[in-house]
């Protein structure tokens, strides 16, 4: 039988670090899944993402939708125009986010992230857009747009490819 | 390396209260539950909870929001509950003869010495009026590693014949 779900690679934030970068992704696969597991230092927050290749496309490209819940109320909200795409959901406390990268490697179409956040606050759905048609193998995670917090220590990420083949 | 392995799979051939997955190998980053299950609840859904290492205790919190085919959106949530966390959704007895939910329930670092989050997508599909759609979260306080994991209804009906759930672990390396 085919592999189907690989590992990439995996990164554990050893101290307190407002980013990291995924670089020279390999383009054998269909569909990118990051898994994030952890917190930031800060409070509520969408995990800030730029994806490109070669470098990250920090344009004003980006967009996205929410649909979130907290417990007692549930409602939905939208970022267009912005130069991060805010993608699944961090808190203070431990959580966890699965972000799906969709058919990343072509180069006709713009990209399309489906994020899922869980904290102790929020449960969140998202989907983001991507205007642009390069083909992803850099993808830039930050724990918010200014870079004025960061992933707490133990943080991981980890990606892995999917093959539809 | 193939990252997406199977650990164990239960297929019910009766009514059971529970589904339960046991000795449980730390080896693995993740693990991911995928089920089909109905209940003999009468009801058209079933809320499944889970339950770690048997723990009983108040500690397990989640949240859901929800879609039913009638309201828009709706969500609730329980913090320090002892039952366990909701992790998803099953057709029970009233629902539409031979239709099951569906849910993916997703548990990173499992095997750590942290407190324990999971992350849920779940459906019922009713062809009716009333079905489910919903995204749940929860926590556990517990810092042991998971090396167990219960399936359970939340008003403690039955799991149905060819209710299923598989165990998947997934490695990093």
């Amino acid at each position: 039988m085919a592999v189907t779900y690989e590992p990439i690679a995996t990164y554990t934030v050893p101290s307190a670090q407002a980013s990291y970068t995924f670089t020279s992704i390999s383009q054998a696969y269909t569909d990118l899944v990051l898994v994030v597991s952890g917190s930031n230092s800060s409070g509520d927050s969408q995990i800030s993402i730029q994806v490109g290749n070669g470098s990250v496309n920090t344009g004003t490209v980006y967009s996205t939708t929410f649909m979130y819940g907290n417990g007692t109320s549930a409602a939905s909200s939208r970022d267009s125009t912005q130069s991060w795409a805010h993608v699944a959901r961090l808190d203070t406390t431990l959580g966890n986010s699965i972000i799906q990268f969709m058919n990343y490697s072509n180069t006709t179409t713009y990209k399309t992230i489906l994020g899922r956040g869980n904290d102790a606050t929020l449960t969140m759905a998202t989907v983001s857009l991507v205007r642009d048609t390069v083909a992803t193998n850099t993808i830039k995670l930050q724990a918010n747009d200014a870079g004025s917090i960061n992933f707490t220590t133990g943080t991981t990420f980890t990606l892995y490819g999917i093959k539809a083949a | 390396m193939a990252t997406f392995i199977k650990i164990a799979t239960v297929d019910l051939t009766g009514s059971q209260s529970s589904i339960d997955f046991t000795s449980i190998p730390a080896t693995y980053t993740d693990l991911c539950i995928k089920y089909s299950a109905r209940t003999d609840r009468a009801n058209t859904n079933s809320d499944i909870y889970l339950q770690f290492n048997g723990v009983t205790t108040a500690t397990y919190s989640f949240k859901r929001i929800y879609g039913n085919g009638t309201a828009t959106a709706a969500s609730d949530g329980l913090t320090n509950n002892a039952t366990g966390g909701f992790a998803g959704t099953a057709d029970g007895a009233s629902a539409t003869a031979s239709t099951f939910g569906n849910c993916e329930v997703y548990i990173p670092n499992y095997a750590g010495s942290t407190a324990k989050s999971w992350s849920v997508d779940g459906v019922n599909e009713n062809n009716a009026t009333s079905a489910l759609a919903a995204l749940y979260v929860g926590s556990w306080s517990g810092t042991a590693a998971i090396t167990s994991i219960s399936l359970k209804d939340y008003n403690a009906a039955n799991f149905v014949q060819y209710s299923t759930a598989t165990l998947y672990g997934i490695s990093k390396s």
